[in-house]
């Protein structure tokens, strides 16, 4: 009874990454599964013969497409983490500072649109930013400008869409750090002659460093390997990883590289998630507390 | 002082607006008659026409009929599972393979989605050669993957609420010699009742929601709603889909406010239960 969780998480979810590993070092059959076996029967020497292919992991490395696909994954996840932040931290902040009774307004409001469809709140942004799309109707009804801008199919339109979806994976750690901050600590500061803008970056960031770090890893982590919002709202000359590993697999339908994309994207990511799981535990130590 | 508040509040406003102009913008323009969705025409709008042509579309509301028992499915079978594994980290002491477990429940809560589709996938592919099951791929395999990756938070939450009870209730139970599952099912379930009302919730909105995982490990006939809007919006704008979201919204918001007012409800009913009982030694 115990065990059930353990042999189903061994079964679907650390079984499949060895598969996905074993795999990698694979090559492409035209023949169903779509690839060789890395062990086969050889009837002449009567022996079993293990064949291991490297030649997946030389292509990531040789061709400049992957490696400027990982690049620039990396560089959108981190902007836009960093935008979050700076979007979500004050967001945050404002709430933990409210009364009990607006403030569980406030995270209900902040919760509610993950709730509803993460598609369907993307899809909204193509509305939006399209050429002939609200923002840019709005703006030539002002006269603000006279020429549409181009804002969809850019790297602002993605940056925007990921600072939208992940917003309250950044907010809700950095609300549950800095609801616990003992409040007289800034009385304190404010006694000694700090000004409020001293007394927050001498004691309530440092404070909060907990939670800044746990909220931009759980957006940079996915972030990385997005798909649905490049595909919806990103460029088509640079591509992001989840979008070439998918086309890999569904459209080159070759298994074995798109394999080898997933397990470098998680060699990538495993310092991130290590670090996120750390920060997990602790949480759970402290709340027994 | 009055400065700051100023500052705040304002920011605050301004992350809502963000939250909420696209929702509501996407709301509103389902009302729109014009096909250029995003142009409003004044004339002859507002017009329920897309959510006719919604309501005749059987592909759609056949996709959402699958989505629903995915969902459902997925959300109970991660609420069992999800509850075993939270209360095993939090109840039961140091056992061996317990940071492992630990950490394989953490995992799929950040894993990307595509890692975790092409996963699943080279499982399902890999067992049905070696094994003959899963035969192909449909809703059956979509539930599994579900259910792996959904039972993660199901996990966190039951383990976080059971974290901020000690475990003093139990063992007087048990000194007092009640069976570990009387224990269980009148002690821990009716505290943890809360925790699997919010999970179930969560694994079932998380399922309906999936689009990547589902993708990879669906077959013919299989396509949920999510994947079907996919399809759609990848061509484009489309009316129909504005009036899908409203509805979905609309949903949604009420589930949300229903269920916190229960919780809420619930949590008044247990503070005066706890209180009536200390005053009453």
């Amino acid at each position: 009874m115990i065990g059930v969780p353990y042999v189903w998480l061994l079964l679907f979810f650390v079984v499949p990454f060895l598969i996905v590993f074993k795999i990698s070092f694979s090559w492409m059959q035209p023949i169903q599964p779509g690839y060789a076996p890395l062990f086969a029967w050889v009837e002449e020497t009567q022996r079993f013969v293990a064949t291991l292919n490297l030649s997946n992991y030389q292509v990531l490395l040789q061709d400049s497409l992957y490696l400027s696909t990982f690049l620039y994954s990396v560089k959108v996840a981190a902007i836009s983490t960093v935008l979050c932040l700076l979007v979500g931290y004050p967001m945050a902040y404002a709430i933990a500072r409210c009364g009990p009774s607006t403030r569980n307004l406030f995270l209900m409001l902040i919760i509610l649109p993950f709730w509803t469809s993460f598609l369907l709140r993307v899809y909204a942004w193509v509305g939006l930013l399209k050429t002939n799309g609200v923002i840019n109707n709005t703006l030539l009804a002002l006269g603000i400008i006279d020429q549409p801008l181009t804002l969809l199919y850019t790297d602002f339109a993605v940056y925007i869409g990921i600072v939208y979806s992940y917003l309250p994976f950044m907010i809700l750690p950095l609300f549950s750090n800095l609801e616990k901050h003992d409040l007289t600590l800034l009385e304190a500061a404010s006694d000694l002659g700090a000004s409020p803008m001293k007394a927050f970056f001498k004691v309530t960031l440092p404070l909060s460093m907990p939670g800044i770090v746990a909220g931009c890893l759980l957006v940079f982590i996915p972030a990385v390997g997005e798909f649905v919002i490049p595909s919806l709202l990103g460029r088509t000359d640079q591509l992001m990883i989840g979008t070439v590993l998918s086309a890999q697999f569904f459209s080159a339908r070759n298994w074995p590289v798109a394999s080898a994309v997933a397990i470098v994207l998680l060699l990538l990511l495993l310092l991130p998630i290590l670090l996120f799981q750390r920060y997990q535990r602790r949480e759970l130590e402290a709340a027994k507390r | 002082m009055n400065n700051r508040g100023w500052f705040r509040n304002g920011m605050l406003g301004l992350g809502l607006a963000f939250l909420y102009i696209p929702i509501l913008s996407m709301m509103v323009f389902s009302f729109n008659n014009s096909r250029l969705v995003t142009v409003w025409d004044a004339e002859n709008s507002p017009t329920l026409r897309w959510y006719v042509r919604l309501l005749e579309n059987d592909q759609l509301l056949g996709a959402a009929w699958i989505s629903v028992q995915i969902a459902a499915m997925t959300a109970t079978g991660a609420v069992i599972l999800g509850t075993i594994a939270g209360l095993v980290l939090a109840r039961f002491g140091p056992f061996r393979g317990r940071a492992f477990l630990s950490a394989m429940t953490t995992a799929p809560l950040v894993m990307p989605e595509v890692i975790t589709g092409i996963a699943m996938l080279l499982l399902f592919v890999s067992l049905e050669q070696l094994i003959g099951w899963p035969e192909g791929r449909g809703m059956l395999t979509i539930t599994i993957a579900h259910i792996t990756f959904a039972m993660a938070y199901v996990t966190v939450v039951v383990q976080s609420r059971l974290a901020g009870f000690d475990d003093a209730l139990e063992e007087a139970a048990l000194d007092l010699g009640a069976k570990p599952a009387t224990v269980f099912f009148r002690i821990t379930l009716p505290l943890i009742v809360p925790a699997l009302v919010s999970g179930w919730l969560l694994a079932f909105t998380l399922s309906w929601d999936d689009v990547v995982i589902s993708q990879f490990v669906s077959g013919p006939g299989s396509s949920t709603l999510p994947m079907e809007i996919f399809s759609r919006v990848r061509r484009g704008v489309s009316p129909d889909i504005n009036a899908l979201a409203t509805i979905l919204v609309l949903i949604v918001a009420t589930g949300v406010v229903l269920s916190t007012l229960y919780m809420k409800h619930e949590e008044k009913r247990r503070l005066r239960e706890e209180q009536m009982a200390r005053s009453g030694n």
